[in-house]
């Protein structure tokens, strides 16, 4: 047996042994999903337990260093993991953006005080972060942002407003963007600075979206007290940081995206709406728009396949980030257009049982963020057609 | 998926032969020559030396059996020069159609004809306008065929035909003789300069082949699949002569790609074509490994390439402007190419229905 086979077989053994059953159903909604945290509440002691064996074995975050917490797994470990946990439907033990985007920047350009101080902490599960980077003038301009960090010798003094920063209420820590050189040019003067939530002049306030929810604050701060030494990477050097983790976010995207369309197919969920005739859908032209939308996801998979194995052949992906995140964005959104053609009626019931409390409605309206949230459907095509396609600036 | 060392190589010959001696200025002379057999011989000689003609033929019978990514990889560099040659009837539809049910004695006639370009083969399916294979109309009762079909490709040029058509076990092909008496063969000038006929047959002796129906549905899959490719490889190159001339044209003093407008439509059409192009290997690999959703992925490969080709052939004409419809500027062969093609053993419609049906739904 090789290596590989062995370490399937034994992961196979463990998981079967160790995820509670609770944890093996699929999550009826995204409530159910375990974020972390010092204010976690957990919803069950199977989603305790699961996150406790998961995150002493480091499989709450695979592929990160064993002396950060993670699980030191090489890519080809990672994907049997994933492929095993898929397998028995095990759920993710805890998620939030410690992990998709803090782990990733401070494993890229963190101090090793920083690394040994913030990851294990996230891989277990115990504290919650939040991204502060846009501000109300400052969007898809990003670089113009103003919250100012001022150096007072021992610390820095941070003022500003954040906005869109997502479940600022209920995270511990932030990684902030903040200008720490005024002077400079507006890519140079940003640092990229970490602090706790429950600092002293840190208030949030949840913004309610047309979905109804609040998943977005905006957060104000007034006189913060930053350490010197919680910057990541160089001082006034923030943006190559930012840049990394806006690629690093946009290449995630071509996944599937969670909520309740995931692993459902739109075929099967249609007829039982709308019904069929000689087995084929009776609303034709519905039928027509799912077999559309279909064809291309599947040729959108087949381009995000072919990119990935490029990636990992040393070309890197780059700006093909933007192509990856504009099309996984923008059909999520067709997606989310026919399951409500689909669904009629039943799919505007905005807080009925019989949908999960307007859950169709809710994640049909959320989905229009995608493309504007981490650089809007239009930013994205002017990276392609700058940096891939060469295109000429006016 | 990754090409091996084997396909790279391939399809590196491939793009030089076909760059070489088969451009879209060939196309041009052999259309305004009015060429009497309508293909260009000296590239069609050039891919039997090549080998490309056996692509798909065993090597038992005398071909290379590279499979249908070798077969994609030739049509793409087709599709990018417009070259034209019975590829597709002979080396594609009559090598699948023959392996997949032909009896031995056909196959050890006709299999090594194709490789070797001694014999061209023409596919007749469709009996009306519109590609419907599930309902054959042409008939063979007592060994004689009747029937109309159009869209014949190379049918006026072939050594054998293989039509489709209702016998005692179904729809399925069968074989015939272009040359027999009952047959009419009227050469249809196409939008794209490209060979087709239609063809009526009166009780014209049709030859069984072991079976029909396997290979027809062969021929189906092996075609539709490669014309992805073909029509994938037209609209990249459309695409890469538009983004050269926004990188050229000036209006209003300045290089008309700095225009937001005209940048995010070639990033979009970019992005198509990079589905299409991905899309369509991914469909070809599929079927080389018999894999369980070859045939949905190769319906879904063809739909999306009718489709973005002819956006390709649409957007290159609007962003070249006026020049993009004078005869005289190479754009508009492309459009033409792309919509044939599209409508070629069905179009983006036709495709996404049966996928639909396939799905389930």
């Amino acid at each position: 047996m090789s290596d590989l086979e062995q370490f399937r077989a034994d992961t196979r053994a463990w998981l079967d042994a160790n995820c509670p059953e609770e944890m093996r159903q699929p999550m009826k909604s995204q409530s159910e999903h375990c974020w972390g945290g010092r204010k976690w509440e957990f919803q069950s002691e199977a989603q305790k337990v699961w996150l406790e064996r998961m995150a002493d074995k480091g499989w709450t975050a695979p592929q990160w260093p064993k002396e950060y917490g993670g699980g030191g797994l090489g890519p080809e470990e990672a994907a049997i993991l994933d492929e095993e946990m898929k397998r028995i439907n095990a759920r993710t033990p805890v998620s939030n953006f410690g992990f998709w985007m803090l782990g990733p920047a401070l494993l890229k350009f963190g101090s090793e005080e920083l690394k040994r101080e913030h990851l294990p902490p996230i891989c277990r599960g115990e504290i919650r972060w939040c991204q502060g980077y846009s501000e109300p003038n400052a969007g898809s301009d990003l670089a113009s942002l103003q919250t100012r960090a001022e150096d007072k010798g021992d610390h820095f003094l941070v003022n500003g407003q954040k906005i869109w920063t997502s479940y600022a209420d209920k995270a511990d820590w932030i990684f902030c963007l903040v200008r720490t050189d005024p002077e400079a040019t507006k890519h140079n003067g940003i640092s990229f600075v970490l602090f706790d939530m429950e600092s002293d002049g840190v208030t949030t306030r949840p913004i309610e979206l047309i979905s109804g929810e609040s998943p977005f604050c905006e957060t104000f701060f007034d006189d913060v007290k930053v350490d010197k030494n919680q910057v990541v990477g160089e001082l006034n050097r923030g943006w190559d940081v930012a840049k990394y983790l806006l690629t690093h976010e946009r290449n995630n995207i071509g996944g599937e995206p969670p909520g309740f369309l995931k692993g459902r197919a739109l075929g099967p969920l249609a007829a039982e709406y709308v019904g069929t005739e000689h087995g084929k859908l009776a609303d034709t032209a519905l039928r027509a728009d799912i077999a559309r939308l279909e064809i291309d996801q599947i040729a959108f998979k087949a381009l995000v396949e072919k990119i990935r194995a490029e990636a990992e052949a040393g070309q890197g992906v780059g700006a093909q980030s933007a192509v990856l995140k504009y099309y996984g964005t923008e059909l999520n959104k067709r997606r989310y257009e026919v399951m409500m053609d689909a669904l009629g009626a039943e799919g505007l019931e905005w807080d009925s049982e019989r949908t999960m409390g307007g859950l169709y409605a809710r994640e049909w309206l959320r989905s229009k963020g995608n493309s504007i949230e981490g650089g809007t459907s239009e930013v994205m095509l002017g990276i392609v057609s700058k940096r891939l396609l060469g295109l000429p600036d006016a | 998926m990754k090409l091996n060392d084997e396909q790279q190589m391939l399809q590196d010959s491939v793009a030089r032969l076909m760059a070489d001696k088969g451009p879209v200025s060939r196309l041009r002379q052999l259309r305004d020559e009015n060429s009497e057999k309508g293909y260009d011989e000296p590239l069609w000689h050039a891919m039997v030396e090549a080998g490309l003609t056996g692509i798909l033929v065993p090597e038992e019978h005398g071909g290379i059996g590279f499979g249908l990514v070798g077969a994609g990889l030739v049509a793409r560099e087709i599709g990018r020069n417009l070259s034209v040659t019975p590829f597709l009837s002979s080396a594609v539809l009559g090598a699948a159609a023959l392996s997949a049910g032909g009896s031995d004695a056909q196959k050890a006639e006709w299999l090594p004809a194709i490789a070797e370009g001694r014999a061209i083969t023409a596919l007749a399916i469709d009996d009306g306008a519109k590609h419907r294979p599930e309902a054959i109309q042409a008939r063979v009762e007592n060994g004689l065929l009747s029937g109309a079909k159009l869209l014949v490709l190379d049918g006026h040029v072939a050594d054998l035909l293989l039509v489709a058509a209702q016998g005692d076990n179904g729809a399925g092909l069968f074989l015939v003789d272009p040359n027999a008496e009952g047959v009419t063969i009227e050469r249809t000038q196409m939008a794209d300069s490209r060979n087709a006929a239609r063809i009526r047959f009166d009780n014209v002796p049709a030859q069984a082949m072991t079976d029909g129906a396997a290979a027809l549905a062969a021929a189906l899959r092996a075609g539709r699949a490669v014309l992805a490719a073909e029509l994938s490889g037209l609209a990249l190159e459309v695409f890469e002569r538009t983004l050269a001339y926004l990188k050229e044209r000036k209006q209003f003093g300045r290089l008309i790609g700095t225009f937001q407008a005209l940048q995010h439509r070639a990033a979009l059409l970019s992005g198509e074509v990079a589905m299409t192009e991905a899309l369509a290997m991914q469909a070809l690999d599929a079927c080389d490994r018999n894999a369980e959703d070859a045939d949905q992925l190769v319906l879904a490969a063809k739909s999306k390439a009718a489709k973005v080709a002819l956006l390709a052939g649409q957007e290159g004409v609007q962003m070249h402007g006026g020049i993009g419809m004078t005869d005289e500027f190479d754009i508009g062969f492309f459009l033409k190419r792309a919509r044939a093609g599209g409508e070629t053993l069905g179009d983006a419609n036709y495709c996404a229905d049966r996928f639909a049906a396939l799905r389930g739904y």
